[in-house]
């Protein structure tokens, strides 16, 4: 499968490659890793005729830690948010979630930029950023402007992003607390049937913060700030886990399509839900 | 559309070539320079048939455009050994039955070369999720594993006996 023809661009600096999107309007688009966009344009769902390579823009790459701030450049790779030591101690549900995506291969080339960008509900860093309350700084041609990833997503491939912007970095605060990112999947490889971000701070043996989110169930990410509040005040037991499946499902819309009708979609999405919350609250 | 200049250096001698943006570094390794270890079983990601090294990474070479790979260093299987100088990796496959229709076989052991590279002493769990991006239809993988397990322990000894 050859995809149709385009002119290849390979600027060194951000202000170049703004300058190529800004120049060629509705024509470009940018390319990280490309495991999303390449077997797009290779299926021909997507044509693009000019190309521009962010590899070379090292200010885009790198993961800096500053006490509890954390900031990724939009380049680093999956592999390489496996690899750092210092990502795994600040915010471990990283590292957790990275290794759930594809295959070796693909986390090789793969961007943390490029997933979160994509806005493809199946991908499972949108969800995960948005448990982590994180903010994606975009640069256009008239400068850089934050937006929290809460805020990002608005339909299937629909994002706040504007098709001259770049996004360079997501940062968040390293909140701490008991983590888990739980997928469940068909095999290796495969997107989400349903997965959860679950993040829960302890107090005293009582629940006094969580941030839930849950992806591939909708069109976007689900964030649902009531699952959380379900648990908190709680010792998270049974019942209030119970609780906050509930308010979960209460807000998600799956489809059916190959990996099933929407009632099996449901059911496993509580199952993932308890799974993650149970294993969160137990490293709390 | 426009062809590009595109410099690689495959298997450590430098290559220059001309190529369209769009053609993917799997069809440039096979058509243009004649390399045809790595194959092409899917085209969709999914089977690691076309995996080579680039960089000291392992990516699916079906997936990766020319353009992308224009100044990089690509390491296929016919630069890991020959036939009469057979790679520790390509010994241990053949002593082990490690291969059947052989289809998968390049870049099985292309990404064993390089999980080994990055963990020289994996466990069996290790092998398994390491590989996890290349598909076998014949073997059924135990002897695959096993294959890069005894890899592994003789290319350990050789560098202990080294040192
Ligand atoms: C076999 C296979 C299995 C996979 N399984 C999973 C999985 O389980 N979970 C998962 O989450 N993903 C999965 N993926 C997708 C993979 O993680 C992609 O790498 C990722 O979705 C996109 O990252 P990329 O760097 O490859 O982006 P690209 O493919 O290069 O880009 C994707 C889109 O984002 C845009 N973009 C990229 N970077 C930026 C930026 N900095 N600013 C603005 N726009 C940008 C591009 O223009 C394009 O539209 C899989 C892919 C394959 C091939
Ligand atoms: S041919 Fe490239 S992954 Fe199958
Ligand atoms: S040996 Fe036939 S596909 Fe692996």
């Amino acid at each position: 499968m050859i995809p149709a023809s385009f002119e290849y661009h390979r600027p060194t600096n951000l202000e170049a490659a703004l300058a190529t999107l800004k120049e060629f309007g509705d024509d470009a688009r940018v390319l990280a890793g490309g495991h999303s966009l390449i077997p797009m344009m290779k299926l021909r769902m997507a044509a693009v005729e000019h190309l521009v390579d962010l590899q070379a823009i090292a200010d885009l790459k790198g993961i800096a830690i500053d006490g509890g701030t954390v900031r990724i450049g939009a380049m680093t790779t999956q592999h390489e948010l496996i690899a750092h030591q210092g990502l795994a101690q600040a915010a471990p549900i990283i590292r957790e979630a990275a290794l759930q995506i594809a295959d070796p291969q693909v986390r090789y080339m793969g961007t943390v930029g490029g997933n979160v960008a994509n806005g493809d509900p199946g991908n499972d860093m949108p969800g995960l950023m948005q448990c982590l309350d994180a903010t994606y700084t975009l640069a256009g041609p008239d400068g850089t402007r934050e937006v929290k990833a809460r805020a990002f997503y608005e339909a299937a491939y629909m994002t706040a992003r504007e098709d001259d912007e770049i996004l360079t970095a997501i940062g968040f605060e390293a909140t701490g607390g008991g983590w888990a990112y739980e997928k469940q999947k068909r095999k290796i490889g495969d997107y989400a049937t349903a997965a959860a971000a679950v993040i829960l701070q302890k107090d005293g043996g009582v629940c006094s913060g969580a941030s839930i989110a849950m992806t591939n169930l909708a069109d976007t990410p689900v964030w649902a700030a009531e699952a959380g509040e379900a648990l908190v005040g709680t010792a998270c037991e049974p019942d209030a886990v119970g609780r906050a499946v509930e308010a979960m499902l209460a807000r998600i819309e799956p489809t059916e399509d190959n990996r099933g009708p929407v009632e099996f979609k449901r059911h496993v999405a509580g199952v993932i839900l308890r799974r993650a919350i149970e294993r969160a609250w137990s490293r709390a | 559309m426009s062809r590009m200049h595109i410099t690689l250096t495959v298997n450590g001698e430098e290559r220059e070539l001309l190529a369209e943006p769009r053609e993917l570094l799997i069809h440039v390794l096979r058509e243009k320079l004649g390399l045809t270890g790595p194959h092409i079983g899917c085209d969709t990601s999914h089977c690691g048939a076309c995996t080579v090294e680039m960089n000291g990474r392992s990516v699916k070479a079906c997936t990766v455009f020319a353009a992308q790979a224009d100044g990089a260093e690509i390491t296929t299987i016919e630069g890991l050994g020959s036939p009469d100088g057979l790679h520790v990796l390509q010994q241990a496959f053949r002593e082990h039955h490690g291969l059947q229709c052989g289809f998968c076989t390049p870049g099985m052991i292309t990404r064993a070369h390089r999980l080994l590279q990055e963990n020289p002493d994996p466990t069996e769990e290790e092998v398994r999720f390491g590989m996890a991006g290349n598909l076998c239809r014949c073997t059924g993988y135990q002897n695959i594993v096993k294959a890069i397990l005894a890899a592994a322990e003789e290319m350990n000894t050789v560098k202990e006996a080294a040192e």
